[in-house]
């Protein structure tokens, strides 16, 4: 039985979204069908993904820069997903997010809603996209989507998310981080956080030249450091390509948060301009259809095989009698 | 299909600052494989109906050591039953005189629980009033 309307969830009914939203994070035939009927009003918010180390301030950022929104544009409503890791060992949770929220618990245009990671790696529970469709289709303009404190290869977010950004803070290691592959290269906007912390300054320098030097040649930057971030105005959405600005915030005083908004409206602009939203729109449909496709094959696959054959090509497996390659083989042999 | 996830919210009401039995029992409910929505210090029964509404919990753990439970809780109760949450169990742990125990059940609240409660004890009763409520 339904305890929601989908028609409630369009009018603002928050008890409706609510639990639209647990319904379709348990993946039950209520969420699907909910999430089906909203699909054709989705496609409007705008989606903000925000990563980085664990500490490095993600929650407080998202609290600085939703605060910051709703004083700016009063009409505009946001909702959070702000998501922490499941243990592995007992399945539990502890969801903390909002402690660092507190700007928001009294207003009501902002919706937070905890997630927990339950078992996905990537930084982002399985059903973090379908989330922030159904705040989507509830008619929040911008979702805030935090992630779990994320290390170098967490990297989910850049597929859900219009905008990404990377939270960086002074004392996380050297130049040679910087350029690595992974985390920092997904950043649309990069951050350094706890700016009024020693060397960030020196966080700052790094992350610039990195970014300087993943562009120089390509003719996206000619100029030096002042270039890159003392004039971000410069970036017009015309420009060929998008170059990562780097901003430095201290979020928990609101400092350099209205320069970030400005950032994060002008890649918006950016996406339209170029067409990369429309890109990016595809692609991650295209993943969402992809990935409905093969869990419907394997589920239906698993089911017509004989009873515990599964279980003991696993244990042949185990035993080193069979190779994981050949099991495979053996086991797909069986439906054609 | 996994198991439904038990999704509690652990909120301290009020204006005392002691939360430490709050991070204890949140923890030792992480522990028995709940989803545990942990808020902080000093929230008005408006912020912890609120939160319990926009994270559609099955519970809500109140913890407070000021005293101020016969007024704090009633609130807490209204507000939920005010959104539609009238289904959601309410536990309270902290410095709750016997005296007072009766008349907080008889308000709506599911368990109360004083210092030096086994916290295995919590997990199983919240799973005894959900699985009743099922």
């Amino acid at each position: 039985m339904t305890d929601f309307s989908v028609e409630a969830v369009r009018k603002g009914d928050k008890l409706a979204l609510s639990r639209v939203l647990s319904r379709v994070e348990a993946d039950d035939e209520d969420g699907r069908a909910a999430l089906d009927a909203l699909f054709a009003f989705t496609g409007h918010a705008h989606k903000i993904g925000v990563t980085g180390a664990p500490g490095s301030g993600k929650s407080s950022l998202v609290n600085a820069l939703a605060h910051y929104l709703r004083r700016t544009f009063p009409d505009s409503r946001v909702a959070i997903i702000a998501v922490d890791p499941t243990s592995p060992f007992t399945g539990g949770a502890i969801l903390g997010d909002r402690v660092r929220m507190p700007d928001l618990q009294n207003d009501t245009g902002v919706f937070i809603r905890s997630m927990a990671t339950r078992g996905a790696l990537g930084g982002l529970a399985e059903a973090t996209l379908a989330l922030s469709q159904v705040f989507d289709a509830a008619g929040y303009d911008t979702v805030l989507i935090e992630t779990v404190g994320a290390g170098q290869a967490e990297v989910d977010i850049v597929n859900l998310a219009h905008t990404t950004i990377v939270v960086d803070t002074p004392g996380m290691g050297d130049d040679i981080q910087t350029i690595k592959a992974g985390i920092l290269e997904i950043a649309d906007i990069l951050v350094v956080n706890k700016a009024e912390l020693p060397g960030a300054d020196q966080t700052y320098r790094n992350l610039v030249s990195m970014i300087e030097m993943g562009y120089r040649g390509s003719g996206g930057i000619n100029g030096g450091h002042h270039r890159l971030s003392e004039a971000p105005e410069a970036q017009t959405p015309d420009h060929a390509g998008w170059l990562p600005p780097v901003l430095r915030t201290t979020a928990i005083t609101a400092q350099g948060i209205p320069e970030l908004e400005q950032a994060i409206q002008r890649h918006r602009a950016y996406l339209k301009a170029s067409g990369a939203w429309h890109t990016k729109e595809s692609s991650a449909i295209q993943q969402t259809i992809d990935k409905l496709i093969t869990d419907e094959l394997i589920g239906n696959w698993k089911k017509k095989l004989p009873s515990g054959l599964y279980e003991t090509t696993l244990q042949a497996v185990s035993a080193r009698k069979m190779s994981p390659r050949a099991a495979a083989r053996a086991l797909l042999a069986y439906n054609s | 299909m996994p198991e439904k996830k038990i999704r509690v919210l652990i909120a301290k009401p009020g204006l005392d600052g002691h939360d430490r039995g709050a991070k204890v029992i949140a923890r030792a409910l992480r522990d028995d494989g709940m989803e545990v929505i942990y808020t902080g210090l000093r929230q008005t029964p408006q912020m912890i109906a609120e939160a319990a509404l926009q994270e559609d919990v099955d519970v809500v753990g109140l913890s407070i050591l000021s005293g101020a439970h016969n007024a704090l809780v009633p609130q807490v109760l209204e507000k939920l039953k005010e959104n539609g949450q009238d289904d959601v169990f309410v536990f309270l742990g902290g410095i709750i005189p016997e005296r007072d125990i009766p008349g907080l059940l008889a308000e709506g609240v599911t368990k109360v629980y004083g210092p030096g409660t086994d916290t295995r004890v919590v997990c199983q009763d919240i799973r005894a009033a959900l699985a009743e409520r099922a």
